[in-house]
């Protein structure tokens, strides 16, 4: 990947900002999406929600499927592979995906390395707890970063965590005195480079979405509040009783993340949300894959 | 002189960054009374059919499409172009329709068809144009004065009070079109 396609990746998540990426399974969800203003779609054979109601392994989704949901909207479509499937992710660059997500709602197919991203032409996102794990996916190619949340779920509270770690972090790296960021980098286990970075510019080199957990446009406007620079939606939207208002509202909800007034309004008559089961409920814990 | 961004969705802060490195105040724009003593607007890249819905839903379009028919200076990047754009191609959807053109969304294709190259902008000599899942301008009427071509398409015009751009000076270090159009609103 030369160093003007992943400024361009890069770019591209810029442009997305401020906005809501909403997990669809079939073209017509695809749609509603759109119309409900989704500024992506990730296109997804099972929604996390019923991936943890499954079990077994879960893996890339039929190509064909993809495709389906590309012809549907007009808006980027990104699409998840297996963590360390180079193999995965070759398929989705040769469908031309917008935006691979190396993620960890689906089975690792490797325990220890994840992509070479920098062997890609098209842009990576890569979920993270904190800021080592982000620096550490952005040194491999990622172009983007999002929580890992607890996907599945509809419980916010990991993603909240890591979106305030990885700013705690950032905060701290900022106050640093400069010779003290080698160590810093050795602790994190991350390039000095991409610290000294942050260390510079008090944030992270790419755009940082929230993600995993996000249920309500209440939920939305906290992960906003709380620095998220946009916010995937996996289950909460396809899972709840008036998907279409409920993404609607969450859309409006991010772009007006502190008017209290407008949220109260948008949180009316949503319909039943998803259920949720809390993390210490489940068997299942997905942030812990892919350090 | 006080710049709003429209700020519903997209990439405006990188907008607001290169007016504020001018020393030009800006305002973000997420709600109708943010519109208040603007003397130019820009309208940022981002999803187009985010941004076109959210002007409705939050009650900004007919207000935004008030003001740039009555003359306020717009500067539009790439989905603010395609809001600007009076037709699009094989789509029947309409945002704001000032700008006599007919865009063609995504014409380059997917994230793998985003490209950089340098050309001249009007009066400005090679200009880095940034495209990102870009469109570009199909058709313009004859008032509209071209001032950008690449590979024979054309992706940027200018017509009286609207500047509309297929790419993103905002993500270049090069800040002579924002400067340019700051220009227009002192005159």
């Amino acid at each position: 990947m030369s160093n003007t396609t992943y400024e361009l990746n890069k770019g591209l998540a810029q442009m997305l900002k401020g906005g809501v990426i909403m997990d669809v399974t079939t073209p017509e969800q695809a749609k509603i999406a759109e119309a409900a203003g989704a500024a992506a779609v990730m296109a997804l054979e099972k929604i996390p929600a019923d991936i943890r109601a499954a079990g077994g392994v879960a893996r890339m989704s039929d190509p064909k499927m993809i495709r389906e949901i590309q012809q549907a909207v007009s808006i980027p479509v990104m699409a998840k592979c297996r963590i360390g499937h180079v193999v995965e992710a070759q398929i989705l660059e040769a469908i031309e995906i917008d935006y691979i997500d190396e993620s960890e709602v689906l089975t690792p197919a490797d325990d220890t390395y994840h992509i070479d991203k920098t062997k890609f032409a098209v842009p990576f996102v890569c979920g993270a707890r904190d800021l080592g794990e982000a620096l550490r996916r952005i040194a491999e190619g990622a172009s983007m970063i999002r929580t890992k949340g607890e996907p599945g779920t509809g419980d916010v509270v990991q993603a909240v965590r890591h979106m305030r770690k990885m700013n705690a972090q950032i905060r701290q790296v900022v106050s640093l005195r400069e010779d003290e960021l080698y160590e810093e980098a050795k602790q994190l286990g991350v390039p000095y480079d991409l610290l000294a970075w942050v260390h510079e510019n008090g944030k992270l080199p790419v755009v940082n979405f929230a993600a995993g957990g996000v249920a309500t446009p209440a939920d939305a406007a906290l992960m906003m509040q709380l620095g998220a620079e946009g916010v995937f939606v996996g289950s909460g939207i396809f899972k709840s009783g008036d998907p279409a208002k409920r993404a609607a509202s969450i859309v409006q909800a991010v772009t007006n993340y502190e008017d209290a007034k407008l949220i109260a309004k948008l949180s009316e008559d949503l319909g039943e949300a998803m259920v949720g089961i809390n993390p210490e409920e489940i068997k299942l814990i997905m942030e812990e894959r892919g350090q | 002189m006080r710049i709003g961004v429209l700020a519903v969705q997209g990439a405006f802060i990188e907008h607001r960054r290169m007016m504020e490195s001018l020393g030009t105040e800006c305002v973000e724009i997420r709600q109708k009374k943010d519109l208040d003593g603007i003397d130019g607007l820009i309208l940022p890249g981002g999803e187009s059919t985010v941004q076109g819905k959210l002007l409705r839903d939050l009650g900004l379009f007919k207000e935004v499409q008030r003001l740039i028919a009555e003359g306020l200076p717009v500067l539009a990047t790439c989905a603010g172009l395609i809001l600007l754009a009076e037709h699009l191609e094989a789509d029947d959807t309409t945002h704001l329709g000032t700008l006599p053109v007919t865009v063609k969304r995504n014409a380059y294709g997917r994230q793998l068809g985003s490209f950089v190259t340098r050309e001249n902008v009007g009066s400005l000599e090679d200009y880095p144009l940034v495209f990102i899942r870009a469109p570009y301008i199909a058709e313009a009427s004859d008032e509209v004065r071209v001032l950008a071509t690449v590979d024979d398409h054309i992706v940027g015009v200018e017509y009286q009070n609207q500047i509309g751009l297929a790419f993103h000076p905002e993500m270049t270090e090069d800040c002579r079109i924002h400067q340019y159009f700051l220009s227009k609103i002192v005159k």
